[in-house]
């Protein structure tokens, strides 16, 4: 994985000593909190419902044993002893002192991380897929290109102040593992007909309030180009993008009252301007970064047989791990959705756990996925028995990846100071719910997503199933929404009609879920047979 | 009735004013009436709590409480993790949680 330069490293420590002097004068009164507060923002410091919440970044979601203990010490040292893995492949830490978050940027530091432009109106953590360099059906490891972005982006002067935030997804593989569409750029690596290695670029997707898909915008952009096309994306955008309202000012919006092709076209001519100014990265320094993700020291030879003599183990061994690029090794999931948890808490004892076993078993690789959980990308089939024991014994081993239990869901009304209604409940209560694995196995693959708030962080757009909390007269209140994915099947999900209280949601949940089964065909996930025969029959055992 | 909360400046932690400080119970809250701008103005200025603003409550059984599901969260902590919960100044006082 990337390890920073002495420039790298000099932008983090300086911010730190910067912010360390804005902290100490804004405890000594020396500034408002007017004058403070996009400080803190630019550090990923926010005022939340019950106090002090830090995103701390993760990029494209990759993580070394080293990181992820500074993760589980300042869980420890510094918060309540848990972390909250993020829908951005980030973590959070809900109850941080303002007098302690300079030492925590320090210590963070140490490690080559920083909460740097994961808040503001800026271009934020870059995303990617979790599978990155171990999937069997990429294409080429993203990293690279992401972490050329990230480089680029990094206190980017003209880009610091967009009309609103900005969000890149990068994969490399046609299977959509980082909900790439909805983003406000998501990028594809392909090869053309020659065989020549390319972005696919898509602009203007997202969810929020109002959710699109990000059309093509350009089918093949030479890799050599990669940030010049971006920077012409984005100059059209801090032009055009609408300042006077927060609600209209994302690039989704901009896309779709210009319309594509007339963007296209004001991203084509930018775009010729600035094939002129040398601004790409040279191929050598692209080159630099990709060493950085070669392959880890795979063995040759070993077997690809499992011991399947241990029926739990099996359960989890099916749905939990992922094939790898390499015989002999596979690509093992830590779901963080216990029954009883909370989506994507861990404490400061399985974060620490997760980088011994990531030490041990994953050449020092681990993975945040935009589902909140946690992978170990590169195991030795062999080993997967031993490390489902020690998950196992640390909480850490529920077998429900891509199920029905495997929510997606926001922080909610229990500690973000913008929703109206609380997810984690909701989603204990579904989860309690189906919590018979054999339940949950036979409706198969169901992407359930609830956010506590129409911002959407908890991706309700994109749930097979979508659960949306509103405040209806001081009350919680739930929308059910049917028919969204995030992957390379992109599609928003529809409302079914009236919302329901927090039992309610549960029991029409259940609800859909019959009438999946009752109508399914031969291999057809939830979603096919939604598509197939449409919402009414939905509706109908919902409302009657 | 009115009531008046912030965060404290150092710590984040959410605190109310009692007629005469801040405090982190809620049930040591003071009706504000029309002293709520001028209290309001000078806590600003003496900058300690930030986000000061003016919170709908009730008295009830237990004592002073928020109207709204968020202030009431905000005042006792997050509902699925009952360990995290701030407890209440008084035990014997009950137990609110919602």
């Amino acid at each position: 994985m990337y390890k920073y330069d002495n420039y790298d490293q000099q932008m983090v420590d300086t911010r730190v000593a910067e912010f360390r002097d804005q902290v100490e004068r804004r405890l000594a009164g020396k500034i408002t909190e007017d004058q403070f507060k996009p400080l803190r923002l630019k550090n990923g410091l926010y005022l939340q419902l019950h106090a002090y919440m830090l995103r701390v970044a993760v990029p494209y979601g990759t993580l070394n044993s080293e990181q992820m203990r500074m993760l589980a010490h300042i869980a420890r040292k510094y918060d309540r002893d848990y972390g909250h893995f993020t829908t951005r492949q980030n973590i959070q830490y809900n109850w941080i002192k303002l007098e302690d978050a300079p030492d925590i940027l320090a210590d963070l530091a140490t490690v080559e991380m920083h909460a740097i432009q994961t808040s503001g109106n800026c271009i934020r953590n870059i995303s990617s897929d979790q599978y990155a360099g171990a999937a069997a059906d990429e294409l080429v490891d993203p990293r690279p290109y992401a972490e050329l972005l990230r480089q680029w982006s990094s206190f980017h002067p003209e880009f610091n102040y967009l009309p609103r935030k900005f969000k890149f997804a990068v994969i490399a593989a046609d299977e959509d593992r980082a909900a790439m569409r909805l983003h406000d750029i998501g990028i594809q690596i392909v090869k053309n007909d020659t065989g020549e290695i390319g972005a696919r670029y898509y602009a203007g997707g997202g969810m929020g309030r109002t959710p699109m898909i990000a059309p093509l915008i350009r089918d093949f952009v030479p890799i050599a180009e990669l940030i010049s096309y971006a920077e012409a994306i984005l100059r059209v955008y801090n032009r055009y993008g609408r300042r006077d309202n927060k609600f209209k000012a994302r690039i989704k919006i901009l896309v779709h009252e210009m319309g594509a092709e007339p963007f296209i076209a004001e991203v084509e001519e930018e775009f010729k301007h600035l094939k002129g100014l040398n601004i790409d990265a040279p191929a050598a320094e692209l080159e630099r970064i990709k060493a950085y993700f070669a392959d880890p020291l795979f063995e040759a030879g070993l077997p690809d047989e499992i011991d399947r003599s241990d029926p739990d183990f099996a359960v989890w061994l099916d749905q939990n791990t992922h094939p790898h690029k390499r015989p002999g090794y596979a690509v093992a999931v830590i779901s963080l959705k216990p029954t009883d948890g909370i989506p994507g808490d861990a404490s400061s004892a399985q974060i620490d756990l997760m980088a011994d076993l990531a030490e041990e078993y994953s050449f020092d690789e681990l993975r945040v996925t935009h589902a909140q959980n946690i992978v170990l990308p590169h195991v030795k089939k062999a080993d997967l028995y031993a490390i489902w024991q020690k998950l196992d014994a640390a909480g850490l081993a529920t077998p429900n990846l891509d199920l029905i239990s495997d929510i997606i869901a926001c922080p909610g009304l229990d500690y973000c100071s913008l929703a109206n209604a609380r997810s984690i409940p909701v989603a204990q209560k579904i989860a309690k719910r189906f919590a018979d694995i054999d339940r949950q196995k036979e409706l198969g693959e169901l992407k359930l997503k609830i956010s506590g708030c129409i911002n959407a962080c908890g991706h309700h757009h994109a749930g097979h199933i979508g659960i949306l909390g509103v405040d209806r007269k001081g009350t919680e209140n739930y929308q059910l929404l049917l028919g969204g994915s995030g992957a390379e099947d992109v599609s928003l999900a529809k409302i079914t009609g009236p919302g329901f209280d927090e039992d309610g949601i549960v029991d029409a949940v259940e609800k859909v879920t019959e009438v999946y089964l009752g109508a399914r065909e031969e291999g057809e996930r939830f979603v096919d047979t939604y598509r197939r025969v449409g919402i009414d029959p939905f509706k109908e055992a919902l409302y009657g | 009735m009115n009531i008046l909360t912030g965060n404290d400046l150092k710590t984040g932690d959410v605190v109310w004013w009692t007629g005469e400080a801040w405090s982190r119970h809620v049930s040591d809250a003071a009706e504000m009436g029309e002293n709520a701008p001028d209290v309001m103005a000078r806590e600003i200025a003496a900058r300690t709590v930030s986000d000061c603003y003016l919170v709908d409550a009730e008295r009830t059984a237990e004592g002073i409480l928020p109207v709204h599901i968020k202030e009431k969260i905000r005042a006792t902590g997050p509902t699925v993790r009952p360990d995290l919960k701030l407890a209440p100044p008084d035990p014997a006082a009950g137990n609110w949680v919602i």
